[in-house]
């Protein structure tokens, strides 16, 4: 995917565009392999170090990469 | 009764046409039911009656060749652009950005997920939903859990009938033994195995002389392949520079490699001012240059070396207890031990049984060897300082393992009981004060616990049925890896209860260590104290002649070998009995006949206590 707008500098979004693009596609198949009249609206990964959130969207990703409260 | 129904025909109606015709059914035979016969018959109710409808299906094994697999990575370059745009002109992106920040539907989409983003990132901030309750009554829990351990990994090469999917092998066909163990120091991910066939000249011709570093992501292809001129009896990871091995040759040579510069020894030492035997140990020292390292073999001497320069050891010493420094009286040395925070001492452990504790800083030749403990039977083929109390160390030689203090020269502090096979490895567990491991010759791996119990191991593993040659704990404490003797390495994963530490361990095993060390010591000395004054009243009465039943070495021999059987059979009675009890009498044949052979292998031992005897009567 190409990122529109960013906060991170070019190659970390690009790879984040690239692998959670993928990512969230999979997980909505999944998804929808399960129920096919659901559909996946969030997806939300915790790592060690911090959470990443991904808002999928027909033609677009929102990601946002938090870190945990503790 | 019969029934018979007669047709006939005459001869010359044969042949004839049949012409068929309806007639109404007549009755040929009636039987009558015969009520008596009725009440043979039981009335079954209900009836059991099943039906099925199944496809018919059948079954069919297959078993396919074994893939091998290989990782490769590919390159992703930044793609999704439209054709018109080239993704590396920074104008022309910018420009596409613009273009569709501007349009509607990217706007509402992001009004929508924006909205919905900040729902959870709220969420996230006001509650951490993630973290630990209960952290306390998880200790609890870890203390009931039985120890075990699982094979993570078998490493070795032949194409094997395994299910399991990873197996590592000696890839050729004369099988060699797994010698040394090192793991990589920083990642553990990789493991360097030294092969060599440890039979007194029994080499093939076809052996051949390599030795690999594994990687355990790749188990069926060795990452390096290390050749050196004569096969690698010990093998060692630098501590510090990971990309640095040295090893010991089976002709007495030392090699050091770069895995930079592949699979030659960048330098090999030379014959002359090298070992005479095997070397058996080699381990790196601790220097600012991280290139010192010390070898040990059977020929008695233990040299120092300088990788940078391996054409002549920077020091030697020859291991003669009485000081003097000749090398016929030298022992043989077995196995080396280095601790780091002691950069000046070291011990060696030798073929005779006996283990020299050496300072390497000291003047003179007699300094150099501060002491000596004897109390093996064999050569002692592991040392080990425990890594927490380095006072403490284990030694493992024939049938049983023993922990020494430092302070107690004469007897052990703690050991285990005698086994049924030779024990050929042994090390401390990195993160459990009172935790070691052992190999036996019978392929079993034994851990001890020894806060725990102290008769019998904690876990005992058959991890092969052939003898096991060498052990070598991971950093972590968690993954054991084992070499046999036919060059198959097995990685064992330990639970998790044997590899953490639990709560006052450490004081608890303090208490212990100090409690043997000490109860040594006063038995050391009331030893003394008896032996003085056995020798202040024989000075004492020197003209009356001590009554001492002066035996013949004839006598002495007769007398042991008495005692001996008397003990082995009572032993053997013992057994019998215990194993009657429990089992029935169909198995006390097989035991009978283990009992035999467990004998027969203790008889054997017999010869070794004669000579100790004739030597000591002598």
């Amino acid at each position: 995917g190409i990122p529109i707008r960013t906060t991170l500098d070019n190659s970390t979004t690009v790879q984040y565009a690239g692998l959670l693009h993928h990512l969230t596609m999979k997980a909505r198949s999944t998804v929808r392999d399960i129920d096919p009249q659901n559909d996946l609206t969030f997806l939300r990964i915790r790592s060690k170090k911090h959470e990443i959130m991904v808002a999928p969207d027909k033609e677009y990703l929102l990601i946002v990469i938090q870190n945990p409260c503790e | 009764m019969e029934i018979i129904y007669v047709y006939t025909r005459k001869r010359s109606e044969f042949g004839r046409p049949c012409s068929f015709s309806d007639r109404p059914a007549k009755v040929s035979v009636d039987i009558p039911p015969d009520p008596s016969m009725a009440s043979g018959f039981i009335l079954r109710n209900p009836v059991d009656s099943y039906v099925q409808h199944a496809s018919d299906m059948s079954e069919h094994e297959v078993n396919t060749e074994r893939v091998e697999v290989e990782s490769r990575g590919v390159n992703h370059v930044e793609g999704g652009w439209p054709k018109d745009i080239n993704p590396q002109e920074v104008e022309q992106t910018i420009r596409f950005r613009k273009k569709v920040e501007k349009d509607e539907n990217y706007i509402n989409t992001i009004m929508h997920l924006g909205t919905l983003m900040e729902h959870c990132v709220k969420q996230n901030n006001a509650i951490n939903i993630y973290e630990e309750y209960f952290g306390e009554e998880e200790m609890a829990e870890v203390e009931d859990e039985p120890p075990s351990a699982k094979t993570i990994n078998v490493i070795s090469k032949l194409t094997s009938f395994f299910d399991v999917l990873l197996s590592k092998r000696d890839p050729n066909v004369t099988k060699r033994t797994a010698t040394h163990l090192s793991w990589h120091p920083d990642t553990c991910k990789k493991l360097a195995v030294a092969y060599s066939s440890l039979e007194f000249q029994q080499n093939m011709k076809d052996m051949s002389f390599d030795s690999y570093i594994w990687d355990l992501e790749n188990p069926n292809k060795p990452e390096l392949v290390l050749k050196p001129s004569s096969p690698l009896v010990s093998l060692e990871y630098n501590p510090k520079d990971s990309h640095v091995l040295v090893g010991g040759c089976y002709n007495g040579q030392m090699a050091y490699w770069d895995t930079r510069k592949g699979g030659l020894p960048v330098e090999v030492s030379t014959v002359e001012v090298s070992h005479r035997d095997p070397v058996y140990g080699a381990i790196w020292l601790q220097s600012k240059t991280g290139t010192e390292c010390f070898s040990a073999s059977t020929d008695g001497q233990v040299l120092w070396w300088d990788i940078r320069k391996l054409s002549e050891p920077t020091e030697t010493l020859v291991l003669d207890i009485t000081r003097k420094g000749l090398l016929e009286n030298a022992l043989g040395a077995v196995t080396l031990e280095f601790e780091p925070t002691m950069p000046t001492k070291f011990m060696v452990g030798t073929e005779q049984g006996i283990v020299i504790a050496c300072n390497r800083k000291a003047k003179t030749l007699a300094e150099k060897i501060t002491s000596t403990y004897s109390g093996h039977h064999g050569p002692v083929y592991a040392l080990a300082r425990n890594p927490f109390y380095p006072k403490i160390f284990l030694t493992v030689g024939d049938w049983a393992a023993r922990i020494w203090s430092e302070e107690t020269k004469e007897s052990p502090i703690m050991w285990t009981k005698y086994h049924l096979s030779y024990l050929t490895d042994g090390c401390w567990s990195t993160v459990r004060p009172a935790v070691f491991f052992t190999t036996r010759s019978d392929g079993t791996l034994d851990i001890w616990d020894f806060l725990f119990k102290q008769n019998d191991p904690s876990l005992s593993l058959k991890v092969c049925d052939e003898p096991l040659s060498s052990l070598r704990l991971q950093d972590n404490g968690c993954v054991v890896g084992c070499g046999s003797k036919l060059g198959t390495v097995t990685l064992l994963e330990i639970s998790s209860g044997l590899c953490t530490l639990q709560r006052n361990e450490k004081t608890l095993a303090t208490a212990m260590f100090e409690r043997e060390t000490k109860r040594e010591k006063i038995l050391e000395a009331r030893h003394r104290e008896l032996r003085l004054k056995e020798r202040a009243r024989s000075e004492g009465q020197e003209t009356e002649v001590e009554e001492k039943p002066v035996e013949s070495p004839h006598e002495v021999l007769d007398r042991t070998r008495r005692e001996f059987f008397k003990v082995i059979e009572v032993e053997l009675q013992r057994r019998a009995q215990a194993e009657t009890q429990h089992l029935p009498s169909a198995f006390q044949v097989k035991d009978h006949a283990r009992e035999e052979a467990a004998a027969q292998g203790e008889e054997s031992q017999l010869p070794k206590e004669e000579e100790e005897e004739e030597k000591d009567a002598a």
